[in-house]
């Protein structure tokens, strides 16, 4: 039985909140940006006043980058940015502008860019081109945008890798995500590279559409849920196939285990719990003594390790971080908790691109201040922020080791031939 | 994941033993759901400030026989306790923090409504009086910043002038805060020191020292220096007369640098500190405890060979309190909770209150049972732990420390 206060409790425990105030003290943007009312403020304050009177919901709230920091250091498991996030898609006035539909549309976009990926890349480099976006649409000029590919993984994955998969005994899905499809197939391919060379096969979903997290933070509510009912019907097909959905981006893994039902409210606890990240799959493998890894002796690198806001929600760096300790000739440098500031496509926007870079700013300080090879990090959009900002190339943990790896001697250690 | 020692609670008790068994080599690791109780913190470590309804001020330590027998200062021992403490403002020092104060006599600190507290510790650029002896000032100018609700110079006055100290009260202010202004919720302790840094701080200096002139010293709320000292010791060199700080209402600047210094310090020596992760349970065998289970980590549990919990107590989460009952929610470890609610507290709200007292019961070595087993690799520590009111007797931050770096000696051997 449940007691009258089991009852009485409501989906993000915003009544567990006793006002503390310790959630402002880890809010990136409240350090940078006085106009955001902080997430105490935005979140179970002013959900109080919300659920009383829906006027009474403020328009800054959109200055929230929804990195869940506050939810990671709040001593009470209220959820902060949950709360937020709902009540900004809940009570927000303004429909989504066209520049944010755009910038959510990474499918639609990614096709279209992919498709003509040299002349696209060219023209968004072009410094008229960015005057006239930041412009019109209102993305910032200063902004890198990332390149595209004009061979999508997917393409790649059906020509050069699905026929040689069905030799493994096991299998993993890949949830590739819009980054690896659209801009950077290498990290797929590496991804396919690491587990084929560790005795695993790779299929694709079904069908796989974008995971959301734009569109959730763009507001475009119907599309995000109709893309993630597309995904997770993929996914309980895969998984009722025996397969585990492996994700090398944090913030898509993130985003199809919590914010599909603490958001966007659809019942995901079927398959939440075999949707993971590469990282920590890997980790299990070898801690397990189920795979090994062989790593060359000539690989040497100092390299920084950077968590990306999601990643520090999910609790899961510490694959990362151990995994690539494994590696014998990779100095491993960690770097204090810190927001980069792009939170996807809050940075590209005119409006939040100056608090973007203040927020990322003691980050790229301190991996300035390190002698480095590169960064590496599970999030896409932190890389691009990190690149642009410092200069330095950021890989994905997943491309290190498959850099590091010796292939030969891995799938001879494992038994593949 | 395997590990030599893991640790459940990142709080001061957890990190202060955590940072004790990485530093002895162990390959450690801290799960801490949410952040602490020590951002609530006044800056200030109390050791022992009441004994048998006096103040202590001369040799805390020898006046713990007026303590109850199961207390844990009794159980560790005075002298094991001096050597145990001394450690302390070592390792402070270790994560960039400094601090004064002596165990065998108490210094005052100046509480944020204006009284005089015994303590054992203080951070260096906080107010603190030597016991016994007139305040070392004549005339004092209490500077607040202009529009902050949580500092009230209006008490500190009425506790400093019954001393004899002549007070000023002023508020400055900078235009770098006329943005942070704006929500006017906003405008606390850490956010301000958050932007109190680099030349805002020159500004600031520059104000303060419009109404010091004369003044043998400034006291104001604890603004600054959230990250670092840069800020404190440069606002310092700014202003003509000493500087000093009293803490302000939560959450605390000196607080947050103490939680965020430790936390860097562990990571230092090689720790591994999972934040906002909590602790399910664990699986026992015989009376070991092989493995924990977290929120975060799913079906990859935490093995190790030894386990500290120090959870706190019900601010914490350490306890937990229904209508019916009072649990340890992580293990259902054995309390010393006796008899039904009506029991728990006394009606006079300023009396010892029952409740204070509870917490996990162990055996000598500070190891917890359940259902009368003792865990033979489970330790208990901090505020989690029974027998004492810490609120009572001033005692909370020494125990918290105590214990700690005694089950992290016997862990580490």
């Amino acid at each position: 039985m449940m007691t009258l206060q089991q009852q009485n409790i409501s989906d993000n425990n915003f009544e567990s909140c006793i006002k503390c105030t310790i959630c402002t003290v880890y809010c990136p943007v409240t350090a940078v940006n006085p106009d955001y009312p902080g997430p105490k403020q935005a979140g179970p304050d002013g959900e109080r006043y919300r659920l009383k009177k829906p006027l009474f919901y403020d328009e800054a709230l959109k200055y929230c980058l929804n990195c869940k920091r506050c939810e990671v250091a709040c001593p009470n498991d209220v959820r902060i940015g949950d709360i937020i996030q709902s009540a900004r898609i809940k009570y927000g006035r303004h429909r989504p502008s066209l520049r944010d539909s755009m910038l959510a549309d990474t499918d639609t976009v990614g096709t279209m860019a992919s498709a003509f990926a040299p002349i696209v890349n060219f023209t968004l480099g072009l410094k008229p081109v960015k005057l006239i976006m930041d412009a019109v649409l209102g993305i910032d000029d200063h902004r890198t945008f990332p390149k595209y590919s004009s061979l999508k993984f997917e393409t790649w994955f059906r020509k050069n890798a699905a026929p040689s998969q069905d030799k493994f005994k096991r299998h993993v899905a890949y949830f590739h995500g819009c980054y690896v499809n659209y801009n950077y197939p290498q990290l797929g391919m590496d991804f396919v590279k690491v587990f084929n060379a560790v005795g695993i096969g790779v299929r694709l979903l079904d069908k796989e559409k974008c995971c959301g997290v734009a569109k959730i933070a763009n507001r475009c509510v119907k599309d995000a849920t109709r893309d993630a009912e597309i995904n997770l019907r993929s996914i309980r097909e895969a998984v009722g196939n025996g397969c585990d959905v492996m994700l090398t981006s944090s913030t898509c893994c993130f985003t199809i285990r919590d914010e599909y039902s603490h958001v966007l409210k659809l019942d995901n606890k079927d398959v939440r719990d075999h949707v993971s990240l590469a990282t920590r799959e890997l980790y299990r493998l070898v801690d397990e003594g189920k795979v090994k890894l062989v790593f060359r002796k000539d690989f040497h690198k100092r390299v920084a390790y950077h968590v990306p806001c999601h990643m520090e929600k999910l609790g899961w760096g510490i694959y990362s971080t151990t995994l690539m300790k494994m590696i014998p000739g990779l100095d491993l440098v960690r770097l204090d908790p810190h927001c980069c500031g792009i939170a996807g496509t809050y940075g590209f926007k005119k409006e939040y691109y100056n608090y973007s870079q203040a927020i990322g700013e003691p980050l790229f300080r301190q991996i300035l201040s390190e002698k480095l090879d590169s960064v590496a990090t599970d999030c896409e959009t932190c890389k691009w922020q990190i690149e642009m900002s410092t200069g330095l190339p950021v890989e994905n943990p997943i491309s290190l080791i498959a850099r590091a790896l010796d292939v030969e001697a891995t799938m001879k250690a494992n038994g593949v031939e | 994941m395997r590990f030599d020692t893991i640790i459940i609670g990142g709080g001061l008790s957890g990190l202060v033993s955590a940072i004790e068994c990485a530093r002895a080599g162990q390959k450690t690791a801290v799960v801490s759901a949410g952040q602490s109780a020590l951002h609530f913190w006044s800056g200030s470590f109390e050791l022992l400030g009441q004994a048998g309804g006096e103040t202590v001020i001369d040799r805390p330590l020898d006046s713990l026989d007026t303590l109850p027998e199961n207390h844990p200062y009794r159980r560790i021992g005075s002298e094991r306790l001096r050597t145990l403490l001394s450690k302390v403002p070592g390792m402070l020092s270790d994560a960039g923090l400094k601090s004064a104060g002596s165990l065998d006599r108490n210094h005052l600190r100046l509480t944020p409504l204006g009284f005089l507290k015994p303590a054992w510790l203080t951070l260096g650029d906080y107010v603190a009086f030597e016991a016994g002896k007139p305040l070392p000032w004549k005339k004092v100018a209490l500077v607040n910043i202009y529009s902050y609700l949580d500092f009230y110079p209006r008490f500190l006055a009425y506790g400093l002038e019954k001393r004899g100290v002549e007070c000023k009260m002023a508020a400055v202010n900078i235009p770098d805060l006329d943005t942070l202004r704006k929500s006017t919720t906003e405008m606390r302790a850490t956010n301000m020191s958050r932007f109190l840094t680099d030349s805002a701080v020159d500004r600031l200096a520059a104000e303060v020292n419009k109404v010091a002139k004369g003044m043998d010293a400034v006291i104001m709320p604890a603004v600054l220096g959230i990250y670092s000292d840069a800020p404190v010791e440069c606002l310092r060199k700014g202003v003509d007369v000493p500087v000093w700080f009293v803490p302000t209402t939560p959450a605390s600047v000196p607080g947050v640098r103490c939680q965020l210094s430790l936390r860097d310090l562990f990571i230092r020596l090689g720790g591994e500190f999972l934040p906002g992760d909590i602790v399910k349970g664990g699986e026992f065998e015989k009376n070991r405890l092989r493995r924990v289970y977290t929120v975060n980590l799913g079906d990859m549990p935490l093995e190790g060979d030894n386990f500290i919990i120090s959870t706190g107590s019900f601010f914490g989460h350490g306890l937990i309190a229904d209508i019916e009952r009072i649990y340890e929610p992580v293990f259902g470890l054995d309390l010393n909770v006796k008899g039904g609610r009506t029991e728990w507290y006394r009606k006079d709200f300023y009396a010892p209150q029952p409740y204070m007292e509870y917490g996990v019961t162990t055996d000598k070595e500070f190891r917890p049972s359940r259902k009368g087993e003792t865990i033979e690799n489970l330790y208990a520590t901090g505020a989690l732990l029974a027998g004492f009111n810490a609120l009572k007797e001033g005692s909370g931050a020494g125990i918290t420390l105590a214990t700690a770096l005694h089950v992290a000696s016997r862990i580490t051997g």
